[in-house]
């Protein structure tokens, strides 16, 4: 069984902000609903509160897609990603703030070979599902970790 | 009586697409709609079929309904942009489906839009819902 040469030490690199409890924490059922309709409803501590304010702004031209709201729903959710953003976290490089580019997303991921992102399976770093079984859950354990070609990393 | 009219004029308005809740419910609404203007309109799985397959040549990767919900209706899609996995159309595998007017309308809106350029005609609606559920 082939097992991904990556040492194990990303719980004790977690910065303070990223404590269990924003990772695998329960998600608002309209965020869920509603932003896990086209992704996995991502884990709201991946991005700053300026930079959720920013997106849910910005929904009626959403990455080229219309993903507009009704004011009571956008602002259920707007509440909900400011009060579970991650507040240490730095911001998103891109215009339209992007979870998978910021300095934590990276160093995280730079053990996950280039050719894992590449595989047909995976498609899109936004698709998280495609090694975190349980993202669309809201989990991001170990556990659940199986990239495409490469099999779990550890055997259980 | 005569106080209770407007009140019956608001739900015959409200009386279209909007109260469906089940597969044939949706069809048959939007099939009446479309009646008014193609009278003796009846959705058709072939039409739907079409429709649903058809390059609009609106959006390059989301060039058709298929692009993203699979061309069996039985079977799962997948987001031609994020690669999520998208459950299958099917109300006969998947019984959560065209059971929501608020949700049809919805994802109807933004799907054509993005891939037809427009908002699909009820005709559209109703072809492609008689696709997705197979021939009678
Ligand atoms: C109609 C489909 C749709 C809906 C609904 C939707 N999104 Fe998105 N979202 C997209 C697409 C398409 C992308 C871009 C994926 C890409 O290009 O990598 C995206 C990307 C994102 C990203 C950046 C991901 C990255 O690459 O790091 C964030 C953050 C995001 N969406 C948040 C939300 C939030 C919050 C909601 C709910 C209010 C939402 N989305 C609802 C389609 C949607
Ligand atoms: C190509 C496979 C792949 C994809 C796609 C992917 N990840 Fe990961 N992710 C990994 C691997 C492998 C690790 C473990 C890295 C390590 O331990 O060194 C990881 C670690 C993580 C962690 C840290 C978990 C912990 O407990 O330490 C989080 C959080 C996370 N990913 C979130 C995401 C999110 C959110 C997405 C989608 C926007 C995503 N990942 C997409 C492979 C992937
Ligand atoms: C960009 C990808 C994409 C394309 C292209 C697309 N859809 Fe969808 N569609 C979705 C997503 C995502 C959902 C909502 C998620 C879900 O319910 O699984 C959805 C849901 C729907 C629903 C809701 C059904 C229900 O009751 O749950 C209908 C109807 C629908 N789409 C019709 C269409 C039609 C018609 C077209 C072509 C004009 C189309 N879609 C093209 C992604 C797409």
């Amino acid at each position: 069984m082939k097992t991904l040469p990556i040492v194990f030490a990303a719980f004790a690199s977690l910065p303070a902000w990223a404590d269990e409890a924003r990772l695998t924490g329960p998600l608002l059922p309209a965020y869920k609903t509603e932003c896990g309709s086209c992704h996995t409803p991502f884990p709201p501590g991946l991005l700053n509160p300026g930079d959720w304010k920013k997106t849910m702004a910005g929904l009626d031209q959403h990455f080229g897609t219309d993903a507009a709201l009704d004011a009571k729903t956008a602002g259920q959710i707007g509440a909900w990603l400011q009060q579970h953003a991650g507040r240490t976290m730095g911001r998103s490089p891109d215009p339209e703030p992007r979870l998978t580019t910021t300095r934590w997303f990276v160093r995280e991921h730079r053990e996950v070979p280039a050719r894992a992102w590449q595989d047909p399976r995976v498609k899109n770093a936004a698709n998280c599902a495609a090694c975190h079984k349980g993202a669309d859950q809201g989990q991001f354990g170990e556990r659940e970790l199986s990239i495409p070609g490469y099999g779990r990393r550890h055997d259980d | 009586m005569k106080s209770f009219l407007p009140l019956f004029a608001l739900m015959a308005g409200l009386a279209g697409p909007i109260w469906a809740d089940t597969p044939a419910g949706f069809i048959q609404s939007y099939s009446t709609e479309a009646a008014r203007t193609q009278p003796g309109f009846r959705a058709d799985v072939a039409r739907g079929r079409a429709f649903a397959a058809r390059d609009w040549g609106v959006s390059d990767k989301l060039a058709s309904c298929t692009a993203c919900h699979s061309d069996t209706p039985s079977n799962p899609g997948r987001h031609a942009v994020t690669g999520k996995t998208i459950q299958p159309l099917s109300p006969s595998v998947n019984p959560e489906r065209f059971s929501d007017p608020a949700k049809v309308e919805k994802w109807f809106k933004r799907n054509c839009k993005e891939v037809v350029g427009r908002l699909c005609s009820p005709a559209e609606k109703a072809d492609f819902i008689q696709f997705v559920m197979g021939a009678r």
